[in-house]
């Protein structure tokens, strides 16, 4: 594995390794906090982020590596015009890894041509946010036990939520997925998704629902997403949208014990704070899992052993 | 009625849709070549009702494979010594450079310089190409 652009450029071997080093650094993290020492991990961040970015930095930090690069556009030479080839070229001659997020779709593609440094896609636009799917997998291997035989909800920004994308392809390739797609009809998952990953695929089936109530007693993970007021052309759709699902403590009664609730943050109002108390909401211990799964990936693209 | 003379060697295109001959004289970059090339527009056919034709003289070795990105219907016939030599049978290519832009304006080929708009052909039964950064659909114009 060259660059992570897309999750599927994970085999699922290289993804139970992955996720394997991450269970071991969790259970033994001073045995990794030395393993990148002098080496410098670049965070090109052209959109803002709290969790992605300061959780590659925190991640790097924990295994003694440095940490260069810039948060928003405004502060690089982007805004002056500079193309993200010229930018990432120039970085390369800093750093021994990138974590570049950028709005355009393709932005890590056109990077990982352009060096031979290690490329990881922290976002680009509505397109892939890979090492947010390595959380989630992470997540849910942790505390459900496994993939294999889940019903998965996926609730809310389906058609421009990339980690939704991410994540339906990544856990398409394990055994026996239902899929439940609960969004309104305008932000159903996109046809090219559906085409390219749900059909004609033998170890996923899929529904899809309009309501969140109709369908959340089925799940074994609902995974919430934020409609995003930047992902819409404008305002008056994102206003009118933007209340369409949210879960709360009533919605929370239908659910199995032991579902739980994911959400890739930030929330704005999907989630009410009232659930946060409840046992089955693990949004924040997923926040954590981000900075494991993050510190196994840089140790393997950097190809660094204890 | 016009008469277009018929070339010893060369290439002809044949069963372009009424009224797309310049885009594949575009497409091809036609204009760079210096052998005589015509252009025939509307002509009368039993299978399609009008159709165009592009005939191409002394030159056999223009790219054609992304015509089947156009349309697939067009025919390709191959001449030598004024007698057709090959049908050339049209397939899908498997990739396109700089015949269509990604229409996505999220898509990053909307602001990098120079970036080539490049495609990918991901279901050929359907023909649907999609954009090598984005996976946007191709939209033929």
């Amino acid at each position: 594995m060259k660059h992570l652009l897309d999750p599927m450029d994970i085999t699922v071997e290289e993804m139970d390794a992955l996720l394997d080093l991450a269970d071991d650094i969790i259970a033994d993290p001073a045995k990794y906090q030395e393993v990148c020492k002098h080496k410098k991990l670049a965070t090109l961040f052209f959109e803002p982020s709290t969790r992605t970015r300061l959780s590659f930095e925190a991640a790097m930090l924990e295994l003694g590596g440095s940490v260069i690069g810039f948060a928003g556009a405004d502060n690089s030479s982007s805004v002056k015009g500079e193309s993200v080839a010229d930018t990432v070229r120039t970085v390369e001659c800093y750093a021994d890894i990138i974590a570049m997020r950028h709005p355009k779709e393709g932005s890590a593609l056109v990077a990982a041509g352009k060096v031979d440094i290690p490329i990881i896609n922290a976002g680009d636009g509505g397109h892939q946010h890979p090492t947010q799917t390595l959380t989630d997998l992470l997540t849910i291997r942790s505390l459900k036990g496994e993939f294999n035989n889940m019903t998965i909800g996926l609730c809310g920004d389906l058609k421009f939520g990339r980690t939704v994308h991410s994540l339906i392809r990544a856990l398409s390739r394990y055994k026996n997925i239902k899929f439940v797609l609960i969004s309104p009809v305008e932000l159903k998952v996109p046809r090219y998704v559906k085409e390219d990953v749900l059909k004609n695929n033998e170890n996923v089936s899929y529904v899809q629902y309009e309501r969140l109530e109709d369908a959340i007693d089925m799940l074994d993970v609902l995974y919430m997403t934020r409609v995003q007021r930047e992902r819409f052309f404008n305002e008056e759709d994102y206003v009118r949208l933007r209340d369409s699902y949210i879960l709360d403590a009533e919605k929370m009664k239908l659910a199995k014990d032991d579902m739980i609730v994911m959400h890739p943050l930030p929330r704005v109002n999907e989630i009410s704070i009232e659930v946060d108390k409840d046992p089955r909401a693990v949004y924040f211990k997923q926040a954590l899992y981000g900075k494991y799964v993050r510190m196994a990936l840089i140790m393997t693209m950097l190809e660094v052993n204890v | 009625m016009l008469k277009i003379d018929s070339i010893e060697r060369g290439v002809v295109i044949d069963h372009i849709q009424a009224g797309r001959s310049m885009e594949i004289y575009h497409y091809l970059n036609l204009d760079k070549l210096d052998c005589t090339v015509a252009i025939i527009k509307n002509v009368k056919s039993n299978q399609m009702g009008r159709k165009d034709i592009i005939k191409i003289e002394n030159n056999i070795d223009t790219e054609l494979a992304m015509l089947g990105f156009i349309d697939s219907n067009i025919t390709v016939n191959i001449i030598d010594g004024g007698t057709i030599i090959e049908k050339m049978k049209i397939t899908l290519p498997k990739h396109i450079t700089n015949i269509v832009k990604c229409k996505n304006p999220r898509c990053i080929t909307s602001v990098e310089q120079e970036l080539p708009h490049v495609f990918h052909l991901k279901d050929e039964q359907r023909g649907v190409y999609r954009c090598a950064y984005c996976e946007q659909e191709a939209e033929r114009d």
